[in-house]
């Protein structure tokens, strides 16, 4: 076994089953933004901000925003352990990377959560 | 007769300071097919300081692991006809990935010490083992169809670039197809310690599922869809 803690699961199947789920969450949350982008007549200040005012919106947002955390934890995570050998410069790389993911995870909710409609 | 013309990686650590590719041509008969390690041999008669491993020349022994023309496989038994764009020049080197003793040997410590991780022993722990042998079924023997057959060529697991990256994590192909050849044995009660074991963010779950390993397997063997399993199992068991 090898033990390794800098990835997000606990183990080598819990980490394949956060990247599906999470995948499944940001797939859902792409098909649902192209849609409403693709099927609205006009895309407006007015539009977006009714859209993430509903609650069930903001919640599914932050879903989003939760999964692309864990995703890309996971993901730079492997790819890191496979193109970067230097164990001090793929530490910081990820440092860089994690804090970045939660910066937009606590942005996003700051953002997302006061949107009240017009 | 006809000309062959035939490149072959060339290092020697005491002598160059760097490996080199080095230009042979070779006369042969014409329209006449031969396999690579013949052709190997011919080299070597006219070049005695080219070194290479073969051993049973059939295909049984995994020694004369080669990469020809970009693609893994056994010397012995592939004919020059099978090598691609081989009628223009025919490119020798050693398994990619693996640290270079000489010329086209590799040193095959990692893949060993990645086969010796995965226990390929059966584990019984019966307090009370039968008199003469532990029978199996026709059923539970026909499931090791298709995993007892590997050589330990290293052909796969040269081919894998998750190898190359990790080969001190990763288990490899052929590690892990030999992992499930016992995972699924019916004589073997080890099977949640061996999962216990392989149940890490490398040893199994580094596999992507490119399948350059079932492309170069020169048995015909398919690792990738034993890793599938094994990953199965894990799930199976996590869930």
């Amino acid at each position: 076994m090898v033990s390794s803690a800098s990835t997000f699961g606990r183990s080598g199947s819990h980490d394949f089953i956060l990247l599906r789920a999470t995948a499944i969450i940001m797939a859902l949350y792409t098909i649902f933004m192209v849609s409403f982008f693709v099927s609205a007549d006009a895309v407006t200040y007015a539009s977006l901000t009714n859209l993430f005012a509903h609650l069930g919106m903001k919640i599914f947002t932050m879903l989003a925003l939760t999964a692309i955390l864990i995703h890309g934890w996971i993901g730079i995570f492997q790819v890191l352990t496979d193109y970067v050998k230097k164990v001090g410069l793929r530490a910081f790389l990820q440092f860089v990377v994690c804090v970045a993911l939660i910066v937009y995870w606590l942005v996003g909710l700051l953002v997302v959560w006061p949107v009240e409609g017009v | 007769m006809q000309k062959l013309n035939v490149s072959v990686y060339r290092y020697n650590p005491d002598v160059d300071n760097a490996p080199y590719m080095k230009d042979y041509t070779i006369e042969v008969e014409k329209n006449r097919d031969m396999m690579v390690l013949d052709l190997l041999l011919l080299l070597k008669e006219q070049d005695p300081t080219l070194a290479f491993r073969r051993s049973c020349r059939e295909g049984v022994c995994g020694s004369d692991g080669l990469n020809m023309n970009g693609k893994n496989g056994l010397a012995c038994i592939t004919p020059l006809s099978a090598l691609k764009g081989g009628d223009k020049k025919i490119v020798i080197r050693p398994l990619p990935g693996m640290p270079v003793i000489r010329d086209l040997i590799v040193d095959l410590s990692q893949f060993y010490a990645q086969y010796e991780k995965i226990k390929p022993y059966l584990i019984n722990d019966d307090k009370t083992p039968p008199a003469r042998e532990r029978l199996q079924s026709i059923e539970e023997r026909a499931k090791l169809d298709g995993l007892y057959e590997c050589i330990l060529c290293a052909c796969c697991s040269s081919s894998c670039p998750s190898f190359w990256w990790n080969p001190d994590k990763f288990i490899g192909p052929a590690g892990l197809l030999n992992a499930y050849r016992f995972l699924i044995d019916s004589r073997d009660t080890a099977t949640e310690e061996r999962l216990n074991d392989l149940d890490d963010a490398f040893s199994v779950f580094r596999c992507h599922g490119i399948m350059n390993c079932v492309n170069v397997c020169p048995k015909g063997l398919n690792p990738t869809k034993a890793i599938g399993n094994i990953k199965s199992m894990l799930l199976k068991r996590a869930i």
